[in-house]
């Protein structure tokens, strides 16, 4: 089996989620990664949208900011971004939204506003971006980030997009008709709603992880589906092709410097 | 009516002290040279408004122009925190930052309605979370003829609206390409405008039948900064120095290390030290 890395094993499951024929709305870092792998593995086809209104981008390396000069010039088209967030957010259009954030809980409810209270933060965070309506209004949700007690926690500090809120059939009754979280993909497991509770669940652990690992990075008592599943290593050539992509990224990084 | 001016005459006669402020751009084409310009001249209580504010925000923040701040996300792309942005609101340094915060369909969406002359914005949003509960402007109103209640905020109609573009011709036309952001409506949107440019010339270049043009009369001033938007970019010219924005990293964290670097790069230099980033001609895409 190659040697690969916690991160890697996060990003190229996330990868594996995407099909083909999918319109994804896809954040910078993490997401960008999985993304960009999954069109330069098995799904060619996929259409890449940024918010800086980029539409079907194909980049070549990994942008630093949402809007690089990468990504327009290997747009099919490039609108303006009210556009972007009113006929292709809020029109409909977009299947899934790739979202990252600082604090998570067992609802998939995720914060990137601020740590401590608002008023008088801790630690102030970039804010919401696009992040809350891309929550609502994209078809279903992929939320990918690394495990830890501190992302992990019983209670947001801010809640600054609804995931599935309190569970149940709560995220409906706020009249929101899109799926929302339908896959957390960590650095340890992968996770899905139970249908009943809509609670975050364990339904693969990635291979040489532990039970007891995932209950010691998460701040609530984590739920394991009935039948929990290996996630399968990443291959050769996934891990060929992410290892390629960040080394072009990071030597065009550099150079613009 | 767009007249052709330097960039101290145009910043002096179209910012004032306690203006609403909106410098846009969405990571490309972002006005830092009327940004610093802004810093020479010490305006004072600005509020500024933009989507994502950035570096030069950080800066402007840092050296105590601004007292207020609309945005929708405030951090240094792929790298991390605004240290200065952060020391303001976590310390109140230099001086307390009051803060408006929205989401970016919210933002776009009310330059969207300042450019259409409407009074609010109007948009399926903000539902569950926590921002309408610290956000006052957010009010929720029901469509008259569906029932469906959706999200309502008030329009943006900034005082002053600064911009950097790829051209402006000599009568003011200017002219826009690539990533678009809020720039068109916010300058629509505003009563004045400043618009930076990487070049003036005789006339625009052949263009797309569609191409994004702000005709000389909704614009106010038109000064030719060549580099101007370094270290964002200006397609066509020249990219996005990223290299900078990490380095911006370690410059901004300290109160000391940031005041010499602004010292040395922004107080005691003027506008013509950008024109080293630019290209004189249009390139090819890189």
């Amino acid at each position: 089996m190659a040697d690969y890395k916690p991160n890697e094993m996060m990003t190229v499951a996330a990868a594996r989620a995407l099909k083909n024929d999918d319109v994804c709305f896809v954040g910078i870092g993490q997401p960008s990664a999985a993304c960009n792998l999954a069109r330069l593995t098995h799904a060619p086809n996929i259409t890449l949208i940024y918010e800086s209104g980029t539409l079907a981008t194909k980049p070549n390396i990994l942008p630093l900011s949402i809007g690089d000069g990468e990504l327009c010039e290997t747009a099919l088209t490039t609108v303006s971004v009210p556009e972007m967030f009113r006929y292709w957010l809020q029109g409909g259009r977009i299947k899934v939204g790739f979202l990252g954030g600082a604090q998570i809980d067992r609802f998939a409810n995720l914060n990137t506003t601020v740590v401590g209270p608002y008023d008088k933060p801790k630690v102030r965070l970039p804010g919401g971006g696009g992040a809350p309506e891309i929550a609502t209004s994209c078809g279903e949700i992929f939320i990918i980030m690394a495990q830890g007690k501190r992302s992990f926690v019983d209670k947001l500090d801010f809640v600054t997009s609804i995931g599935h809120v309190s569970g149940g059939d709560s995220r409906a009754k706020l009249g929101v008709k899109t799926k929302g979280p339908t896959k957390l993909i960590t650095d340890l497991a992968m996770l899905e709603p139970d249908p009943e509770t809509k609670e975050m669940t364990v339904v693969s652990i990635h291979p040489g992880v532990t039970r007891e690992q995932i209950q010691e990075n998460s701040g609530w008592p984590i739920k394991f589906a009935a039948k929990v599943g290996e996630t399968p290593p990443p291959t050769q050539r996934e891990l060929e092709v992410l290892r390629d992509l960040h080394a072009q990224t990071n030597r065009a990084h550099a150079e613009a410097a | 009516m767009a007249r052709i001016s330097s960039l101290s005459e145009a910043i002096q006669s179209a910012v004032r002290d306690g203006d609403t402020v909106a410098l846009e751009g969405f990571t490309h084409l972002i006005p830092h040279a009327a940004g610093h310009e802004i810093v020479r001249q010490g305006r004072k209580e600005l509020t500024l408004i933009r989507m994502t504010p950035d570096l030069i925000y950080d800066q402007l923040i840092g050296m105590g122009c601004v007292s207020r701040l609309v945005f929708s996300w405030g951090g240094n792309p792929g790298v991390g925190s605004l240290h200065r942005l952060r020391d303001a609101i976590e310390n109140g340094w230099p001086q307390k930052l009051e803060l408006e915060e929205h989401s970016h369909a919210a933002m776009a969406n009310a330059y969207e309605a300042g450019a259409a002359g409407l009074p609010c914005a109007i948009f399926r949003g903000y539902i569950g979370g926590d921002l309408p509960k610290v956000n006052s402007k957010i009010k929720r109103v029901t469509c008259p003829f569906t029932g469906e209640e959706l999200a309502a905020i008030p329009a943006h109609r900034p005082d002053v609206a600064v911009i950097h573009a790829q051209r402006a011709d000599k009568a003011g036309n200017v002219m826009i390409e690539g990533v678009l952001g809020v720039q068109k409506e916010a300058v629509l949107a505003s009563k004045r405008s400043v618009v930076t440019v990487e070049e003036i010339v005789d006339e625009l270049p052949e263009r797309s039948l569609n191409a994004v043009v702000l005709p000389h009369w909704t614009v106010g001033h038109v000064v030719e900064v060549p580099g101007g938007a370094w270290p964002s970019y200006a397609q066509g010219y020249y990219p996005r120095n990223n290299g900078f924005y990490k380095e911006w990293d370690a410059i901004s964290r300290e109160r000391d290390s940031f005041h010499t670097w602004m010292k040395e790069n922004v107080l005691s230099k003027g506008p013509e030290v950008f024109a080293k980033y630019a290209r004189k001609h249009r390139m090819a895409a890189e």
